[in-house]
């Protein structure tokens, strides 16, 4: 047998039952679908998540109130957390290492100015903010660096904010009212984009000790620091941690550093990449025993046909290699279209998360289409193998 | 050339044995037309079988064309078949997913014919049957007598030097019976051996010779010629 012909015959085959091959490539195609999918965004989404996570800068250490343990936060919370102040930020600015802190305090309230309104996340903030999360700045300045208890009423606006309230016309120099209180506005920032679903556009930043007199609080909500670019986050960490553990008695705050975060994200994604990867496999499985199944039928169907093969001078290895033939043209088929969905879907994918790069190499393209065949070889082995024991004269007998 | 000499096949159902042929000796020279009957049961598709090496006597030789075919291994026989002896089937054994002209075709293909002379010799052999214009017909667009023919046509396109026919008419009405056997026995005229294995008296008589099997013995040898 001609091998074009050898592969026409298994092609005919494979397309006199088109709804059932059809079905039976659909198992393989998710299966590859999903492994071409993970591979061309595996390396991609790394990258990305990491991008986004330095887009404020590296070398950040964020210290929140409470001491988060693996359990949660700790029952030492409700009885003794000294809550974290400015004054702590001070004193932490003094460790050499450390270049800047920032002292955060974060709400929702409404903005208005004229006879617009707009509610928006406020965040009060040092001066330092701009520098250690590399805010850039469309207009006039960042917050002046007053101290905390004469802090003059300015702020700045977020770029939605400022196009929603003062649209094409001048903002700096305007007076608006936030929650009661005015404040002129002193600049106004790029546009910053999003970050994980949070529009950054949408918010306005305040002065820290304004913040706090505004949601009526007199603790932080965090302090970050920026440390030097040479020095290590975990003795940086230590540092702090030593520090605050002398002001206020015990550890009742927790440090992460920018490392751990971004560990924490790599876990989370490690997950993910796990989760498709065995719907990848298991759909492979369950593709695989699809071809097992539909093979299995097809011998049972076409007993004469195997039969008249015999007759016709057909030895059995010529018969295996006919219905392992079909097998692999099925897992194939199945192949291809999940190379289309895996390609089709990380495009998809970089649609609409423009930042994140998808790429399929061909190796890892020929590498999926072939454990495709793989899997059709394997699956078709049983019924082929049936196949080629069928005694000639049993098989015509079938028809 | 075809000789056949103390054949014995023992079939086991459960505990029994059955002897489908008990010492069947049996010779056929080269072009010559023989009817196989006897009743139902008789052994008749089990000595076609032998003949056509589909299966294999549990004792006895086989000779065909001088060559003692009966010892040779799998791959030798699977050659011979294809070579040198043509099957028709009572049921057609069509493979119904190709056209008429790919059902003929299919002995060249698995022999490994170039396509372009496949093409020349399937549309002659078309031609000839009377199916030129049946050639993209599937089998389930012919009728009876036209797909046996088609069968007819795939049996003989490698020019075997034996035609084997178990019951070729008895899946088919007289009409297209008696056209079917014409064409076999045309073959016949051609040189081509025809043993036909048939439950019909009426198509038995018009063979040279029959042989008569009862109980998987051959019974005797009938010689008659057509016409007396
Ligand atoms: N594979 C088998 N297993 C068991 N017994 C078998 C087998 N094949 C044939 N036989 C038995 O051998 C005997 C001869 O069968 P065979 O098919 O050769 O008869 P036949 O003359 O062709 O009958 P019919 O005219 O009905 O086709 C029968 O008794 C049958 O039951
Ligand atoms: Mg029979």
């Amino acid at each position: 047998m001609l091998p074009q012909d050898f592969f026409r015959y298994t092609v005919k085959s494979v397309a006199a039952q088109r709804l059932r091959s059809f079905l039976t490539a659909t198992g393989i195609a998710v299966g590859i679908g999903a492994v071409v999918l993970l591979t061309s965004l595996g390396e991609g989404l790394q990258q990305f998540v990491l991008a986004e996570f330095t887009q404020f800068g590296t070398n950040l250490i964020s210290i929140n109130p409470g001491k988060v343990t693996t359990h949660g936060i700790s029952g030492a919370l409700i009885s003794n957390v000294r809550p974290l102040t400015i004054e702590d930020a001070r004193i932490l600015k003094n460790i050499p290492q450390i270049i800047d802190t920032v002292s955060v305090v974060q709400g929702n309230g409404a903005i208005e100015s004229g006879g617009r309104q707009r509610r928006t996340t406020i965040y009060g903030v040092d001066a330092s903010a701009a520098r250690v999360w590399r805010f850039e700045i469309a207009a006039g300045q960042f917050l002046p660096d007053d101290p905390p208890r004469a802090a003059r009423s300015f702020v700045v606006l977020g770029s939605k904010v400022r196009q929603e309230l003062f649209g094409s016309s001048q903002a700096l120099g305007t007076r608006v009212r936030i929650g009661g209180e005015l404040f002129r506005v002193i600049g106004a920032m790029e546009s910053k984009g999003q970050l994980l679903g949070f529009d950054l556009d949408d918010s306005v930043y305040i002065p820290t000790s304004k913040a706090m007199a505004l949601f009526n609080r007199d603790s932080l909500m965090e302090i970050n620091l920026l440390h030097s670019a040479g020095s290590s986050s975990t003795s940086v960490a230590e540092q702090v941690k030593k520090v605050l553990v002398a002001r206020h008695g015990s550890e009742d705050f927790s440090i992460t550093t920018q490392e751990k975060m971004l560990e924490v994200l790599g876990g989370v994604l490690g997950t993910l990449t796990f989760a498709v990867g065995a719907i990848g496999g298991i759909s492979l499985l369950v593709g695989g025993v699809g071809i097992l199944t539909i093979m299995s039928i097809a011998v049972n169907e076409r007993t004469g046909e195997i039969g008249l093969l015999r007759a016709m001078g057909v030895e059995r290895s010529q018969i295996l290699a006919l219905f392992l033939g079909e097998a692999v043209v099925l897992a194939a088929i199945g192949g291809l279209a999940g190379l289309g969905l895996g390609v089709g879907g990380s495009w998809l994918c970089s649609l609409l998360i423009p930042a994140l790069p998808a790429h399929t190499s061909w190796s890892y393209a020929a590498a999926a289409e072939l454990l495709a065949v793989v899997v059709g070889l394997l699956a078709g082995v049983l019924p082929a193998r049936r196949a080629a024991a069928l005694h000639p004269v049993e098989a015509l007998r079938a028809e | 050339m075809i000789q056949l000499q103390h054949i014995e096949r023992v079939f086991m159902v459960g505990e029994e044995e059955v002897h489908a042929l008990r010492d069947v000796n049996m010779a056929a020279e080269a072009g010559e037309y023989i009817a196989i009957m006897g009743p139902s049961g008789s052994g008749k598709s089990s000595l076609l079988n032998i003949l056509g090496l589909l299966d294999r006597p549990d004792s006895g030789s086989y000779e065909l064309d001088g060559t003692l075919v009966s010892n040779l291994d799998e791959k030798q026989q699977a050659a011979i078949r294809m070579h040198k002896i043509g099957f028709v089937f009572q049921f057609f054994h069509l493979v119904p997913r190709l056209s008429a002209f790919d059902n003929v075709a299919l002995p060249l293909v698995l022999s490994g014919v170039k396509p372009d002379e496949r093409q020349t010799r399937v549309s002659a052999a078309l031609a000839a049957f009377g199916l030129s214009n049946r050639a993209r017909h599937r089998p389930d667009q012919l009728s009876g007598g036209q797909r046996q023919r088609v069968a007819i046509a795939r049996a003989t396109i490698m020019q075997p030097s034996v035609i084997l026919a178990d019951e070729p008419t008895g899946n088919l009405d007289r009409s297209s019976g008696i056209e079917v056997a014409e064409i076999l026995e045309e073959l016949n005229h051609q040189g081509m051996t025809l043993i036909m294995v048939t439950h019909d008296p009426e198509m038995g008589k018009r063979s040279r010779r029959q042989v008569l099997m009862v109980d998987g013995r051959i019974e005797g040898r009938t010689r008659e010629d057509r016409g007396q």
